[in-house]
């Protein structure tokens, strides 16, 4: 009976496929697709101000509401700050990646992958308080500037009305410094990656041609890492636009993208406008994606 | 090819700290080598594998150093200079041709570096490309080629800056037999157009053979014997050189006393012993044993005898098939021989 079976599935190899993928499939079409667009749907759809009740007609008011002043302001700073977060993360990831791929002996690169992904063992949400007292007013940061005598520095840098704040807790700048934190291992492990299927005999080529170090590293290892980078910036610019944890724990008033949807969603009821917003991260994902295409970071896929 | 040392290798040595099972240790992949290495040669390092020819290599390109010694190229020390401030170009093992350039770009890598003007580059790689008989390649991408076009790229990407010294890691070893054979005489053809001293690095004897002026044989780190293919052939000097270098038999002891009346170790080339019928006529100038013969294996251009002697020990012969065929050779197996060989072929061994 097994045997037949199994026969009978050897000989039909498209049927034993389709059994593969039915599961992910359903999962994938229904569950995720269909999410999607219940939400685009949605975005079409408003908030009738008198009733509350939301008006399950084709409209594009909910949009044109998407873009006042004050809308637009969030969208600005959402992905000023995924923007940072994504340069920042580069310019720290890059040099710890190329060490573990090119320099560390087998021991020293188990304790840097365990150390890079150990944060992510546990939950990100008492990782991001953990940051809250090292952060605040009376917290590690302030107390460590007072020993070595830079709290003047640092209520300085506190005062400006950009990046500043009460403290390092509630401000830009903290958001900042939390965004880097927990988006950091999605920037190494994926350049760390890219640079170690660099060969080493094309390093060696390079200087053999009269390249010297920092030539290389310009015609060569970048080029051939950017696939690396541009995946990583993937994760942490598109984790940054959605995130609403940290901006509401760490941020002033000042709304990201994230927060403005939980508002709109939960508070006020308002799904049409938070679907609309949703909207924006997606087309800036395309469109960041899109650039990326044409930089060719996908050329080696 | 003139008088002038190209590379001239200094009582070179190179020491290797090793880990292994937790135990610090040291391997001398290159021990107290000296060489001269002429202008203009094709000079090849040969040897198996772990004998110091790559290592002696990549001193010459400066990605490695010698622990102690001086390597000297064109009467310079340039021992202690980076790859890129040395006047000499490698061809790699793997080719190491970069994915993300066109052919032409990878083989005006070396001239961008330098700023040389892009219509000049343009021109010099059209040449080059030219010369290894790839023209209108530029355009593809490396993933696009064959392995023997990869080959030749990565001999154009190094050529093309016209070095003093033109370095090749065993380029050929990944190729086919035919596309190796065929690659062998071109790249003898390319040397001696272009006049540049070829450090060429192969395990394989017949390669040497077929392209260098000149081989060093090396083993453990230590060059063997340095001569020219027929020198190296013919004559010799080591048990190592004698088996690495095509086959030979080598005889010591007892049965060499048998044959010679004299313990000294001695070789002989399977293709110069003749298998003749037992109790031929022996001449004065000949050498003879007796056996039986135990296998025949026919390879169609020739067939290789093992006889097992008369009183122990064994030797291989060589027979070309002039007129025999199949079935004629494999009748003398079992059979009752005499091998007959000139005195002057055998080779006393030192070591």
């Amino acid at each position: 009976m097994w045997r037949r079976l199994s026969t009978y599935l050897y000989l039909h190899p498209r049927l034993v496929l389709l059994l593969l993928l039915l599961p992910p499939l359903i999962w994938f079409l229904v569950i995720y697709i269909g999410a999607l667009l219940t939400m685009l749907v949605n975005s079409f759809f408003y908030l009738d101000g008198f009733t509350g009740q939301v008006v399950r007609q084709f409209t594009l008011q909910t949009y044109a509401k998407l873009l006042i002043p004050t809308n637009l302001q969030i969208f600005f700073r959402t992905v000023a700050m995924a923007l940072a977060v994504t340069i920042a993360s580069i310019i720290i990831a890059f040099p710890l990646s190329y060490y573990m791929a090119r320099f560390a002996s087998r021991r020293m690169k188990t304790f840097l992958y365990l150390a890079v992904t150990l944060p992510l063992w546990s939950s990100y949400v008492v990782r991001v308080y953990s940051w809250k007292l090292i952060l605040a007013q009376e917290g590690i940061v302030s107390w460590f500037a007072r020993i070595v005598h830079l709290d003047g520095l640092l209520s300085w840098y506190l005062s400006s009305k950009l990046l500043g704040g009460p403290s390092l807790a509630v401000s830009i700048t903290g958001v900042f410094i939390v965004f880097l934190y927990i988006w950091l291992p999605y920037m190494i492990l994926p350049i760390q990656t890219a640079l170690e299927r660099v060969p080493k005999s094309l390093i060696e080529a390079s200087g053999d041609l009269g390249a010297k170090p920092a030539q290389t590293f310009r015609n060569v290892i970048l080029p051939l890492a950017f696939p690396g980078v541009i995946a990583g910036s993937i994760f942490t610019f598109s984790l940054t636009l959605g995130d609403f944890i940290v901006p509401s724990l760490f941020g002033n008033s000042s709304f990201f993208i994230g927060k403005a949807v939980l508002t709109y969603e939960g508070t006020s009821g308002n799904i049409p406008l938070a679907a609309a917003f949703t909207m924006g991260p997606i087309v800036i994902m395309v469109v960041y994606l899109l650039i990326a295409r044409k930089l060719g970071a996908f050329d080696a896929l | 090819m003139s008088d002038q040392v190209a590379i001239e290798f200094k009582n070179v040595s190179r020491v290797f700290n090793v880990k292994q099972d937790d135990q610090a240790g040291v391997v001398k992949a290159v021990d107290d080598v000296s060489v001269q290495i002429r202008d203009g040669e094709f000079f090849s390092l040969l040897g198996p594998s772990g004998s110091g020819k790559t290592t002696s290599l990549r001193m010459i390109a400066g990605f490695d150093r010698p622990t102690s010694g001086q390597i000297l190229l064109y009467g310079q020390d340039v021992s202690n200079l980076p790859p890129y401030e040395r006047d000499v170009n490698t061809v790699f093992q793997d080719y190491a041709l970069f994915p993300h350039m066109t052919v032409g770009e990878n083989v005006a890598y070396g001239l961008m570096i330098k700023k040389v003007e892009k219509a000049e580059r343009d021109r010099r790689v059209d040449e080059t490309l030219e010369l290894v008989r790839l023209p209108g390649f530029g355009g593809r991408k490396p993933a696009q080629l064959s392995g023997g076009q990869r080959q030749r790229v990565a001999l154009a990407r190094a050529l093309i800056n016209h070095p003093k010294v033109l370095l090749l890691d065993e380029p050929l070893g990944a190729l086919d037999l035919k596309l190796r054979q065929q690659m062998q005489v071109e790249l003898k053809a390319i040397q001696q157009s272009v006049g540049i001293t070829f450090i060429f690095v192969t395990h394989d004897q017949e390669e040497a053979l077929t392209m260098s002026d000149r081989i060093a044989v090396f083993n453990l780190g230590k060059i063997e014997q340095i001569g020219t293919p027929a020198a190296i052939y013919e004559y010799p000097i080591t048990p190592f050189v004698a088996g690495f270098v095509g086959v030979s038999n080598l005889v010591a002891g007892e049965i060499a006393k048998r044959i010679t009346n004299s313990d000294k170790k001695f070789s002989i080339r399977p293709e110069k012993i003749h298998l003749g019928e037992a109790n031929t006529q022996v001449d004065d100038d000949m050498f003879f044993a007796d056996g039986k013969v135990r296998d025949v294996i026919y390879l169609g251009l020739y067939t290789r005898y093992l006889v097992e002697l008369n009183g122990g020990g064994d030797l291989v012969v060589v027979e070309q098939n002039l007129k025999t065929t199949s079935m004629d050779v494999m009748r003398v197996k079992n059979q009752q021989v005499r091998l007959l060989w000139k005195k002057e072929h055998i080779r006393y061994l030192g070591g």
